[in-house]
């Protein structure tokens, strides 16, 4: 019988696991893909939001000021990339120009860092804005992470203070049995005293599992362009001033590695699993990203993807326990800003499972994790030292990222390892470049393939059966 | 910090016939880096036959060729590091290398040879939506795992675009067992060289789609399905041209891009038609001392030239360590009508090479023309050429006697004039 059982490792489920691995539980996590961060959280704009956008009275609001702010401490817990690179809100026209003093009077209140500029000071900065930009707000302690960089950090970290994970087990029906749950899934049925439904796209599946929710899943699709790292068109994220019925609009966001994403669109799509690119999506990222910025080098995209945000009928996060189901707590509609709000979502989600749970502080709970080595970020004299004791380290596998096997067998042997070569990509960073895996692809199925123990040929891309060969053909 | 007269980043076509170069111009103490296991580079994997033709006056298999040139340079006592990556450059020619033997290293080079080769464009460089599934697989990818590995990564096989990689894989799949469907190709002529389309896709009836692409891709894990469409004289889709294959593969021929990230890290001047550094006659960079040959400065269709110009490089450096840069500032040369890039494409006419071939392509297919080169209004050459084409480079052949005192730049074109 476990206490708590979390459905979904995305930024949610896993940010909760880690806050909650400090109390004297036994915790579950299921997770129907076969790694952590593959929903929403793999696919966004990567960026921590400082809070200033949110209408007054949301919890979108409340948690997002509080999550952005924790953001910074949980990175450098986790030894996670965070990187502070300022947001851009561009206005053009005195009518959007007007809107800046709405946002401004926002972030003044919820106690949020701006700038104001003027045109002729943005321009130095970011040379490429479009003519038509006339002003600009500052929010500079806007910073971007890699999502499932902190998702599977945070997962490794609770894993190793005892949370459970389970992969490729997806939640297939729930009864309620002597006051509990009995969650079943295709590895057998599974007991807890509470669930936290933090299933995104799928969170109104699992709700119906228990009871009819009161809200229905309308997933919106946003796609973008990903430009080589060498065409860095942008110094800070920016974005156009944000309308209710744009959203935050298409975005130019300057990563953690100095790749440059651009977009999303916004599109509603039926199956909350379509993360196709499409033609007129990407048409309409290449269209609107023209209103605030020029000589954008979509020519030099090395990657164009889609992600799904979990959208629901309800325009805030609903946190909740379920008014006609207790002990089910529903962590959902966690669309935008979900990311920058995960960890204050997290604590809201301890509040209420503290109203009938008795939380016991672990003493042993660890909240940070091991560095991993990334070679990159050292000196030459850390690289030799490292290289002395491990020669691994001094064999580069990815020629774009300069990543080393010694590098890439660290991150399957961790806790929560890679099992997939995008599991690897996801970790270390390996195939993220230029050639997109072109050179070191064929290298990493052969470490993939040694370290598990297993063949060549049933190394998986990403998802399950993903398989990248087809047969032996030796000569 | 150590110091080496030359170093060669790359020990493939290019890095090999450079080394040897170097040696026979009496240059001793060079290195040779090398990412792989063993010299040879990208001809590891390329099995098949039909290099050689023009050095060795024989065809040979890929591995063939790159030991003819690993043991030349074996017999002159070329070190070759292997399995070591070179990690960052400067423009003052500092090197720094990585390796499992000695770590991270950095030399001082009197003069370096980027010899670094090319990727392939992988899928987001190609406007292809749909899903992300496993299946879709560069041309050259696709070759390693089934020339060195030994895997196959498909039953089902379509090919886009007609390059070189890609048509000879169609035959070697072919060959292993699996069915080629068909190959589409954006342009309304194939990139692919003609021998190529001969003996890789007519001799086994596989077809070639001109004026087609793949748009769209379906399958959650494995590639399922995609949807081929007609294009028009722009290059736009053709509404209701969509046809559909079920294959489970899909390998990307579409273009090799020269790897040029150390070059853009040392701030060396790229030219945007090659991607590639701008190169002078003697094949030096922007960056003084440092040089560039093979795919990573241009694009080849034949190994035989990468090795040729790889020559021509080397006695750039060797003069440059001798004698140091030739004298006076440069004019350039520049690409006229039809002519899409030269390499080099800078002279010195107050001190220019003894010959200088200057490598260029046609825009497009060309049943006739002729190759026009002047300075000013003067015209230096005039050939009558046949048969144009934008897969097939072409060379022009300059003296140093008709550069010599130029004052204008010299401009390279094709007119339609016979």
């Amino acid at each position: 019988m476990y206490d708590v059982v979390i459905i979904g490792a995305g930024i949610t489920g896993a940010m909760l696991s880690r806050k909650l691995s400090r109390y004297q539980l036994r915790i579950a996590v299921l997770e129907k893909e076969n790694d952590t961060a593959e929903g929403a959280t793999m696919a966004n704009s990567a960026v921590i939001h400082t809070g200033y956008d949110p209408e007054d009275g949301t919890l979108k609001a409340e948690l997002n000021v509080k999550g952005a702010q924790q953001y910074e401490e949980i990175c450098r817990e986790l030894h996670c990339l965070y990187k502070t690179v300022g947001a851009f809100i561009a206005a053009c026209g005195p009518e959007e120009e007007a809107q800046l003093g709405v946002l401004a009077a926002r972030a003044d209140a919820r106690g949020v860092p701006y700038r104001r500029l003027t045109r002729e000071e943005a321009i130095t900065e970011e040379p490429n804005l479009s003519d038509g930009v006339t002003a600009v707000l500052d929010f500079y302690t806007t910073a971007v992470v890699y999502p499932w960089e902190v998702a599977n950090a945070c997962m490794e970290c609770a894993c190793n203070n005892g949370v459970e994970l389970f992969l490729n087990t997806p939640c297939q029906a729930i009864r309620r049995e002597d006051g509990c749950f009995v969650i079943e899934t295709p590895q057998g049925d599974i007991q807890t005293r509470y669930i936290v439904n933090a299933a995104g796209v799928h969170a109104e599946d699992i709700h119906a599992m228990v009871a009819a929710p009161s809200w229905h899943m309308t997933p919106r699709r946003g796609e973008y362009y990903v430009l080589d790292e060498d065409a860095k068109p942008v110094q800070h994220i920016i974005f156009p001033v944000p309308s209710k019925e744009k959203g935050k609009g298409v975005l130019a966001i300057p990563t953690v590695h100095g790749n440059t994403l651009i977009g999303p669109n916004s599109d509603f799509v039926d199956d909350p699993d379509d993360n196709g690119t499409s033609v007129d999506g990407l048409a309409y990222v290449c269209a609107n990203i023209g209103k605030t910025l020029k000589n954008i080098p979509l020519n030099r995209s090395i990657r164009t993807f889609a992600g799904v945000r979990p959208t629901t009928t309800c325009p805030d996060f609903i946190i909740e326990e379920a008014a006609d189901v207790p002990h089910f707590i529903d962590a959902v509609s966690i669309e935008s800003p979900g990311l920058a709000s995960a960890p204050a979502v997290a604590d809201r989600l301890i509040e209420i499972l503290a109203k009938s749970l008795e939380l016991i502080p672990n003493e042993k709970a660890v909240m940070t994790r091991k560095a991993p080595v990334v070679l990159a970020e050292c000196s030459p004299e850390e690289r030799n030292a490292l290289i002395r004791e491990n020669p691994a380290y001094g064999r580069m596998i990815c020629r774009c990222c300069q990543i080393s096997e010694g590098e890439i067998v660290d991150c399957i042997r961790r806790t929560c390892g890679a099992r997939s070569v995008k599991g690897i990509k996801k970790r270390v960073g390996a195939g993220f470049g230029r050639c997109q895996g072109g050179f070191c692809e064929p290298r990493v199925v052969h470490i993939l393939a040694r370290e598990l123990g297993i063949s060549p040929l049933e190394v998986e891309y990403g998802a399950k059966d993903s398989h990248i060969l087809e047969r032996e053909n030796r000569v | 910090m150590k110091k080496v007269d030359a170093v060669i980043i790359g020990g493939g076509s290019a890095g090999l016939s450079a080394a040897v170069t170097l040696k026979k111009q009496g240059i001793e103490d060079i290195l040779v880096i090398e990412k792989d296991g063993e010299p040879g580079g990208i001809l590891e994997q390329c099995i098949h036959n039909g290099f050689g033709l023009q050095t060795f006056k024989e065809q040979l298999s890929g591995p063939a060729y790159a030991e003819r040139y690993a043991d030349m340079a074996k017999k002159l006592n070329v070190k070759i590091l292997l399995n070591t990556m070179v990690t960052n450059l400067t423009a003052d020619r500092i090197v720094e290398y990585v390796n499992a033997e000695e770590g991270c290293v950095q030399i001082q080079a009197g003069a370096v040879i980027l010899a670094v080769g090319c990727y392939e464009r992988p899928r987001g460089g190609i406007n292809i939506t749909g899903t992300r599934p496993t299946g879709i697989f560069t041309a050259g990818q696709a070759q390693r795992y089934l020339n060195i590995d030994g895997y196959m990564v498909g039953k089902r096989v379509f090919i886009l675009g007609s390059g070189d990689i890609g048509l000879i894989m169609a035959r070697r799949m072919t060959l292993e067992g699996a069915e080629v469907i068909g190959v589409a190709e954006l342009m309304p002529y194939s990139n692919g060289l003609p021998r190529n389309m001969k003996q890789c896709l007519e001799d086994f009836n596989i077809p070639l789609m001109l004026s087609h692409t793949v748009s769209k891709v379906f399958g959650k894990e494995r590639l399922e399905r995609i949807e081929v469409v007609e294009v028009d004289e722009n290059r736009n889709p053709i509404p209701g041209s969509e046809q559909y294959f079920d294959v489970d593969t899909l390998l990307l021929s579409c273009g090799l891009i020269p790897e040029n990230h150390l070059a853009e890290h040392a701030g060396i001047v790229l030219n945007p038609a090659t991607k590639g550094p701008v190169v002078d006659d003697r094949y030096m960079t922007s960056a003084e001392g440092i040089f560039a040959c093979g795919n990573g400065l241009h694009v080849h269709d034949l190994v035989d030239f990468v090795s040729l110009q790889a020559e021509r490089a080397a006695e750039g450096a060797a003069a440059y360590l001798k004698n140091g840069k030739p004298l006076g500032s440069t004019l350039q040369i520049k690409n006229g009508n039809q002519v899409s890039y030269c390499v080099p494409s800078q002279f010195y006419p107050d001190d220019p090479a003894e010959k200088l071939t200057v490598y260029f392509r046609v825009r497009t297919p060309l049943d006739a023309g002729t190759l026009v080169i002047r300075s000013g209004g003067q015209i230096i050459r005039k050939v009558k050429k046949r048969k144009l084409l934008p897969s097939v480079m072409e060379e022009a052949v300059l003296l140093g006697k008709q550069m010599n005192g130029l004052t204008d730049d010299i401009t390279v074109e094709i007119t339609g004039e016979e």
